[in-house]
């Protein structure tokens, strides 16, 4: 029986949560019942005449081919960055807990990437790889690879994958490091000294361990995958060439921003919300039971 | 009582801000206009301002002209549209739909007092931004035609001749080839705005049909033709090019003016609005017309009008309008164009101008800048040649890129991508006018 702890107060609790209540209220259910009910409209670029259509804007869009295409987009480029900036960051951090001399400069040279905005990252690596003036383009090219990410569209797919994982390093890393420090030195120590080489004493003590910091990392890159990712894709390729690296929340964009056809891009937004709130619940209830907190 | 008080002070702020800009009425400008292009417009905007003290322009860059577009409509969605938008060609019958948004120039001219004289300008350039009624709805602003522009030393360096540029598209072909065997460049030949330049005034200059219905100019709803012989071989010719890199593809929009300027590329085709950049860029270079298809009929006829228009948006305090009206009247004034003709290679707007600059023996030590008005003024237009004009231009565009691009890249014929364009187009534009 734990004693349970009360207040005398009516009010207060809910005047501190207030201030939460009000930024959730006006930057998610607000904009989301706004977009939900955009869904159901169809409506001129001016929004000067809607229509209610109900939901013939879900309809076409489900329908649609390039929906399909962008879906699958979304699954490899989402996969592959979070696989890519988790693996970096984990074998980095790695390394640097082994760095004894000048570990802390190492460590806050690889956090710095983590401040750079992604549309400039975005721009960074467009201009180290664009076909005609770009360093390392001109490298590929010597090294006889035709380099031509404006057309090629895995080319292209690379390059926004590379561009979108290598922003995300930082982050992680920063996470790993902790996560590593939090593992008790006796018990790799143990593990050496009953004759468990490096790799073993990694995959069966190290990395179990840090279970939870990778299942963390794990939701936050896949967010980070889906959405942050749009100013990167928008510097590098436009969602380009053809549609072969339009992500859902890119078409979201380019559908509503650039096509002006509000309802179709509402219904996608509505569709994403439903996608991401599944993701996560997912995520929670079945990786979860996995995880260790030790 | 706090937030009362918090109130009345804002309350009274706005009061005096707004008494404060009594005295001088600021009108905003939103612009796609870059390098070259965009001292123009901050030079213009800073002498209307010194010419007189009642207004005071102030221009805003918003991006490409699809990005100002877009940042527009959301503005006026937003209640915070700017009072002038400059709209490119495409755009133009996004924004005639949309007749309640904005407000005419023929009648915010007549509201400043001036009497709104059609003569003045010229005759393709006003019926191409006119409701079928005659109504001019927005300010030709810079407006512009597509040339050759070539690297005089590359084309020497290649043994070709360099004041005879290539005329007809077979002739760029053999060039391109000779100047990529010749290693005189990496590249023989690059193009800015496929669709605007090899759909839309390829159509128009070899007299082809690009979609029904006038090509959306007697009414909207269109079906597009973009998929008939003479535009298949065009492209397949591109495709093939594209395979070795003696087509080089720069992007969606003026990307590939990077390319010719860079030196890669030693022909190009772009808007005479590139001039400013190119001569910028200190390069020894020519230009030359539009290049034509030799057997098709009646070619070359006209180019249509591309750049881009002053839109006013509705809704605002006469005042401003009176601002407006001003200005449009500033920028139309002869010496003003005819220097904006020859500074940026954009075409004069109005006939004075013309005159003015021709009288001035400007086209004679300037050879070839004649050329974009004579393109798009020599013939009169045929139903294929008046302009291009749908709901939603700027979105059927995209779709013909994506289609250019997957040829390009080798992974559809130049027959498939055309005809994936005209049908994915077709459906976009049913959509667009069902609203």
């Amino acid at each position: 029986m734990s004693p349970r702890v009360t207040f005398p107060h009516k009010v207060l609790p809910y005047l501190l949560v207030a201030p939460q209540l009000a930024i959730t209220g006006v930057f998610f259910y607000w904009p989301a019942s706004q977009a939900i009910y955009q869904s159901t409209l169809r409506e001129d670029p001016f929004g000067l005449n809607s229509a209610f259509v109900g939901l013939d804007n879900f309809r076409r869009v489900l329908s649609d081919p390039n929906y399909v295409n962008s879906i699958q987009v979304t699954a490899i480029f989402t996969v592959a960055t979070a696989l890519l900036a988790m693996a970096v960051a984990l074998f980095l951090a790695v390394m640097v807990d082994k760095v004894i001399r000048g570990r802390d400069f190492y460590r806050t040279l690889m956090i710095w990437p983590y401040a750079v905005a992604p549309a400039i990252a975005g721009m960074l690596w467009l201009f180290m790889f664009n076909p005609s003036m770009g360093t390392f383009a001109y490298m590929l090219r010597s090294a006889g690879v035709y380099w031509d990410p404006l057309l090629n569209g895995n080319q292209a797919m690379l390059l926004v994958i590379v561009a979108a994982a290598w922003k995300q390093i930082s982050y992680n890393f920063l996470f790993f490091v902790a996560g590593l420090q939090a593992i008790p030195k006796t018990l790799v120590e143990a593990a050496a000294i009953d004759g468990a080489g490096e790799t073993k004493r990694f995959w069966t003590i190290i990395f179990p361990l840090l279970a939870p910091t990778t299942f963390f990392l794990l939701v936050i890159n896949t967010t980070y995958a889906f959405f942050d990712t749009f100013g990167i894709i928008h510097a590098v390729t436009g969602g380009g060439p053809g549609k072969s690296t339009e992500t859902l929340v890119y078409k979201v964009y380019n559908d509503g921003f650039v096509n002006l056809i509000l309802g179709d891009s509402a219904a996608q937004s509505v569709i994403l919300m439903v996608i991401v709130i599944a993701l996560t619940a997912i995520q929670f209830r079945y990786v979860e039971k996995k995880v260790h907190y030790g | 009582m706090k937030t009362i008080g918090l109130a009345a002070l804002l309350a009274a702020s706005t009061t005096l801000m707004s008494t404060s800009a009594y005295a001088v009425t600021e009108i905003s400008w939103w612009h796609a206009m870059t390098g070259a292009n965009n001292e123009v417009v901050e030079t213009l905007s800073k002498e209307f301002n010194e010419s007189q003290s009642d207004y005071k322009v102030v221009p805003v860059f918003k991006g490409t002209y699809p990005e100002t577009l877009n940042a527009g409509i959301a503005a006026f969605r937003a209640r915070q549209a700017p009072d002038i938008i400059q709209v490119f060609d495409a755009g133009t019958g996004v924004m005639m739909g949309a007749e309640e948004a904005v407000k005419p120039v023929a009648d915010i001219l007549s509201m400043g007092g001036q009497t709104f004289d059609k003569s003045k300008y010229l005759g393709g350039i006003v019926s191409y931004y006119s409701k079928p009624d005659g109504t001019m709805l927005s300010f030709p602003y810079n407006s512009s035609s597509p040339i050759l522009y070539y690297n005089k030393d590359a084309f020497e360096k290649a043994g070709l001749d360099v004041n005879n540029p290539p005329k007809t598209w077979n002739e760029v072909w053999d060039a391109a080839k000779k100047i990529k065997e010749s290693g005189a460049a990496p590249c023989g030949f690059t193009s800015t705005w496929l669709t605007w330049i090899q759909t839309e005034n390829f159509a128009a200059w070899n007299n082809q049909q690009w979609g029904t219905n006038e090509n959306g100019i007697a009414s909207l709803d269109v079906d597009l033709k973009i998929n008939s012989p003479v535009f298949v071989e065009h492209f397949q010719n591109l495709a093939d090019l594209a395979k070795d890199g003696t087509f080089k593809y720069g992007g969606r929009t003026s990307e590939a003016k990077n390319l010719f300027l860079s030196g890669e590329c030693a022909m190009m085709t772009e808007s005479s609005g590139g001039l400013g950049d190119v001569v910028k860029s200190g390069m020894n270079y020519g230009t030359g017309q539009l290049p034509y298809i030799a057997d098709a009929e009646g070619a070359p006829q006209n180019t249509i009008p591309g750049g881009a228009s002053l839109w006013v948006f509705g809704g605002k305090e006469d005042e401003k309008y009176k601002g407006i009206a001003a200005f449009f009247e500033f920028l139309s004034q002869t010496p003003i164009q005819a220097r904006l003709h020859q500074v940026s290679g954009y075409l004069p707007v109005t006939m004075a101008a013309y005159e003015e600059t021709k009288k001035s023996g400007f086209y004679e030590k300037n050879p070839g800048r004649e050329i974009p008005i004579q393109q798009m003024m020599g013939k009169a237009p045929t139903e294929n040649s008046k302009g291009v004009r749908l709901p939603n231009l700027p979105q059927v565009r995209d779709i013909l890129n994506e289609e250019f691009e997957k040829m390009l890249a080798g992974n559809q014929t130049a027959q498939q991508a055309l005809d994936n364009a005209v049908e994915r187009g077709n459906a976009a534009i049913d959509q667009a006018l069902g609203n």
